[in-house]
């Protein structure tokens, strides 16, 4: 496929807690324009005046628009307060197994009570080994729907051992479409999480429950795209740092949680040159790390808990500590205490540097000359040992949090960006160098802008002779997604493999993770 | 006493703390234990002392593969399939059912089994802590033999085994397992509450309980920990290193515990074998099993296991006397550091003297 020369412009957009940026790339990658507009209530207000800004900024260029990347805060929005959710059937394949935890029995009682349509576990499923737990109930799965029918908005289907063959669900789902129509959203575990029933269903579970959400923020897009007359393609962040096609994250809606530490990873990496790198975003609260690893947000490997629900789908390997430009600094010269609370955005009127009358770290920082802020700070000496102390104690906190997320590799940058970056010291045990690039400010719109796109597989092989083709046939599949996700075929590529040995089985096996990536395909 | 939902947060944190490691996660037996007391009701903890000469205690448990079971839940009729099998067999109703081992999440899932069944639960088990073999258990040690194996799957097959030694009961159990998808449940060293007395390690889950409850909402929960336990905190510091092979079904490694603040200067190592074995300081022994050494976080006093440690973490390392049975000379032959491979006599950890 071949550029339009005459549509190469791009516009990341990142929603924040705090701030909604954006930021305008060409092709070659260079920032034409960029604003931070306060993050609204309704996230679609935010984004529709951030994006008022940078277009005003291009003006006649604003034609050449040809895509929009969105990293949104909008899924965890609607989970962590319990609002506009979908109501969802619930069917778990694999009874009589797993019949000793029922769908939702962990969730808190307040998001179950607003998620679930009626939940299910009938024959189905499969062993380790592929051979059938017991027999698809078809006739309880019709039942079931007939009972939930009216209802519910979003079905869920949820197979044991599914991720190592899908053909049940996929069977499943034509059932559901005939008994309850063509239209009736579809969540399919397979296609959500890996190993770990109750996790992944929970992640299904949610994924169906925000189909709501999703639409409302893609269909708030799309009527800002109409409203500019822009013919842009829309794509959205997810928490790899990789982008969907906005058709594929209407129906994997879940998959954007944990995209703005991702995307801040990923802009932090782009603006600095590096692949291997500890990432430092200070924002006014708080200070979020990451770790970049050959290009990508490190992994966690522990379960996330969303809203009060656990859950086993990817998301970055983030370290959050309780420092910030707004950090409030208290206590003596000799024991300072320094947070957890944040004037946070009130830091323009409250900070001692802009004639308030709370000391905060930002002033401690100005004082420091690590930033100029306002008119000279000349506080009382007391007031001046509180700071520098307190600033000694802010310093040794980002240090010891390199140091942790480094697990003891010392040769890699710290890439300093956010609001807050000059909190950053210069030098940071932990790490090789501190690297301050420009527009670190906005790295997570960055991050959204310059985004690859990409696709996952997960599979069970033998251990021995199959091994290799099963990875191959893994490898295949993920590629397949990318492109499916927008990928341009000719720059996919294997990001990832990761294999880990099963025990305990007939014969030995391992489960195979490949994730693939590539640029986005030119319009 | 009654077990009810509100005890299960304080049970799993003692579980962990004696699981020295290992046992499984917690975490992944908290949801069962939930739905059955929600569904059945709380659980009857009764004592040994409690329980005639001739009632009938079994210990139950989950095997197989960690990562199956954590796809293929357990049945709700498992431990009912178990139990008619087992009341067949011996003739007469089951007085109390018993966690095999009280340490990680082999301790928090018989509570669930138990309100299933509507039975009581034992306070007792067979370690009062985890270890990694099967043989490794106080009934073992007191002479009862593993003559009766009974497994129960998922979709409902049970079978009964009578094998001829100890050996050939890991065997068979495990060759059942597989051909049941790598898990399953298990009944074994069936009782009677005469046989019981003295081969059992009687208090556990009380025991777990109290730890639980002395550090959860406590100012300082490590130093609340180290007082109930009556443990040596060995150190305070991060880890440095952390070494991780798996292999023959076990994890095996080590981890490096650098000290900070008052422990600045000193460091330990701690070798692993699914549970933390030994820990080293200065190349001298300093804790050892079948002592009990736990690795808590340095903040929350929760228990670290050894899947989870990892580089950086700042951690205290606790070590305390485990159960007078373990340190008989039947005991010493079966958990002892020599059944781990180490060459090194074994010194009750209240006996070492402080090194740094």
């Amino acid at each position: 496929m071949s550029a339009d020369p005459k549509r190469d412009l791009k516009i990341g957009i990142d929603v924040g807690g705090t701030n909604t940026d954006a930021v305008v790339l060409d092709r070659s990658d260079a920032i034409v324009a960029r604003t931070k507009q306060p993050t609204t209530r309704d996230v679609t207000d935010g984004i529709r005046s951030a994006l008022a800004v940078v277009l005003g900024e291009l003006g006649e260029r604003e034609r050449q628009v040809g895509r929009i990347m969105l990293g949104t805060t909008h899924a965890t929005n609607a989970v962590l307060q319990r609002r506009g959710l979908s109501r969802v059937a619930v069917i778990r394949l694999g009874a009589p197994a797993a019949t000793a935890v029922a769908p939702l029995t962990t969730w808190p009682a307040d998001l179950r009570e607003a998620v679930e349509a009626g939940s299910v576990m009938l024959g189905g499923g499969h062993f380790v080994d592929g051979w059938p737990i017991a027999p698809l109930d078809r006739d309880g799965i019709r039942r079931f729907l007939g009972s939930v029918a009216g209802r519910t908005e979003a079905v869920a289907v949820t197979g044991i051992f599914s991720p190592a063959s899908g053909e049940q669900e996929q069977h499943v789902a034509e059932i559901v479409r005939e008994e309850l129509g063509a239209d009736v959203a579809l969540s399919l575990s397979h296609e959500i999480g890996s190993l770990g029933l109750l996790e992944r269903e929970n992640a299904t579970v949610l994924n169906a429950a925000l189909y709501r959400a999703a639409g409302e923020v893609t269909r708030a897009l799309d009527a800002v795209l109409a409203e500019r007359g822009l013919d842009a393609a829309a794509f959205f962040a997810q928490n790899d740092g990789t982008l969907m096609a906005l058709e594929y994250a209407s129906r994997y809606p879940v998959l954007t949680i944990g995209s703005g530490p991702a995307n801040s990873i990923r802009g932090a990496a782009f603006l600095s040159g590096v692949d291997e790198a500890i990432v430092v975003d200070v924002g006014g609260t708080s200070t979020d790390l990451g770790v970049l690893v050959r290009g990508f947000p490190r992994e966690s490997s522990f379960a996330t808990d969303i809203g009060g629900v656990r859950t086993n789908f990817r998301m970055p390997d983030i370290l959050s500590v309780a420092v910030g430009g707004g950090t409030i600094v208290g206590g003596t010269p000799e024991e300072p205490v320094v947070g957890p609370v944040s004037v946070g955005f009130r830091i323009t009127s409250e900070g001692l540097s802009f004639g308030g009358s709370t000391p905060t770290l930002s002033d401690a920082g100005a004082l420091a000359g690590r930033v100029a802020l306002g008119g000279g700070l000349r506080p009382p000496a007391r007031t001046r040992a509180l700071l520098d102390s307190a600033l000694r104690g802010a310093d040794a906190v980002i240090s010891d949090a390199v140091d942790q997320m480094s697990l003891g590799r010392r040769d890699r940058p710290v890439v300093a960006v956010g609001g807050g970056a000059f909190l950053v010291p210069d030098v940071v045990t932990g790490a090789a160098k501190v690297l301050r690039p420009d527009n670190a400010d906005v790295a997570n719109a960055v991050g959204a802008a310059i985004a690859l796109v990409s696709g996952r597989w997960e599979t069970l092989a033998p251990a021995g002779e199959g091994r290799r083709q099963a990875i191959e046939e893994a490898s295949e599949k993920a590629v397949h997604r990318a492109v499916q996700a927008g990928a341009d075929p000719a720059t996919v590529q294997v990001v990832e493999i990761t294999e880990t040995p099963l025990s305990y089985l007939h014969e030995p096996a391992v489960r195979v993770n490949v994730k693939a990536a590539g640029r986005l395909g030119w319009l | 006493m009654q077990l009810t939902e509100s005890d299960l947060p304080a049970l799993a944190r003692g579980c962990a703390v004696l699981g020295t490691g290992g046992g499984g996660s917690v975490e992944t037996a908290i949801p069962s234990a939930l739905q059955a007391l929600r569904e059945h009701g709380p659980v009857p903890l009764v004592r040994l002392a409690d329980l005639d000469d001739d009632a009938l205690i079994v210990p139950m448990s989950s095997i197989g593969a960690p990562t199956v079971g954590h796809e293929m839940l357990a049945s709700a009729e498992q431990p009912k399939r178990l139990r008619e099998e087992v009341e067949r067999i011996a003739g007469r109703p089951i007085s109390a059912i018993m966690a095999g081992e009280i340490g990680g999440s082999n301790g928090v899932e018989p509570l669930a089994w138990a309100a299933q069944l509507g039975l009581p639960m034992l306070d007792a088990d067979g370690m009062g802590r985890a270890f990694p073999e099967l043989q490794m258990v106080s009934m073992h040690v007191a002479g009862l033999t593993s003559d009766l194996v009974i497994l129960a799957d998922v979709v409902g097959n049970v079978a009964a085994l009578r094998p001829i030694d100890a050996i050939w009961s890991e065997r068979q159990a495990r060759a059942l397992c597989v051909a049941s998808g790598a898990s399953t449940m298990m009944a074994n060293y069936l009782m009677s509450g005469a046989q019981a007395r003295g081969a059992v390690i009687e208090g556990s889950v009380s025991a777990a309980l109290d730890i639980g409850r002395a550090t959860i909402g406590h100012a300082d929960p490590v130093a609340a920990l180290t007082e109930r336990l009556a443990a040596r905190r060995l150190l305070d510091g991060k880890i440095v290193e952390v070494e991780r092979n798996t292999g023959g079904g076990f994890v095996r490694g080590a981890v490096v515990v650098d000290g900070t603040g008052s422990y600045a200067g000193r460091m330990v190592r701690i070798e692993i074998q699914n549970e933390n074995l030994v820990v080293f300081e200065s190349g001298e022994v300093v804790a050892s099993v079948p002592d009990l050494i736990t690795v808590v976080d340095t903040q929350t006093a929760e228990a670290v296991s050894t899947e989870t440690l990892r580089y950086g973490q700042r951690v205290s390392v606790l070590a305390w006397a485990c159960d007078p049975l373990w340190r008989t000379p039947e005991g010493m032959a079966v958990v002892g550091p020599r059944a781990f491979g180490y060459h090194i006599d074994y010194r009750p950890v209240e006996e070492h003297v402080h090194v740094g």
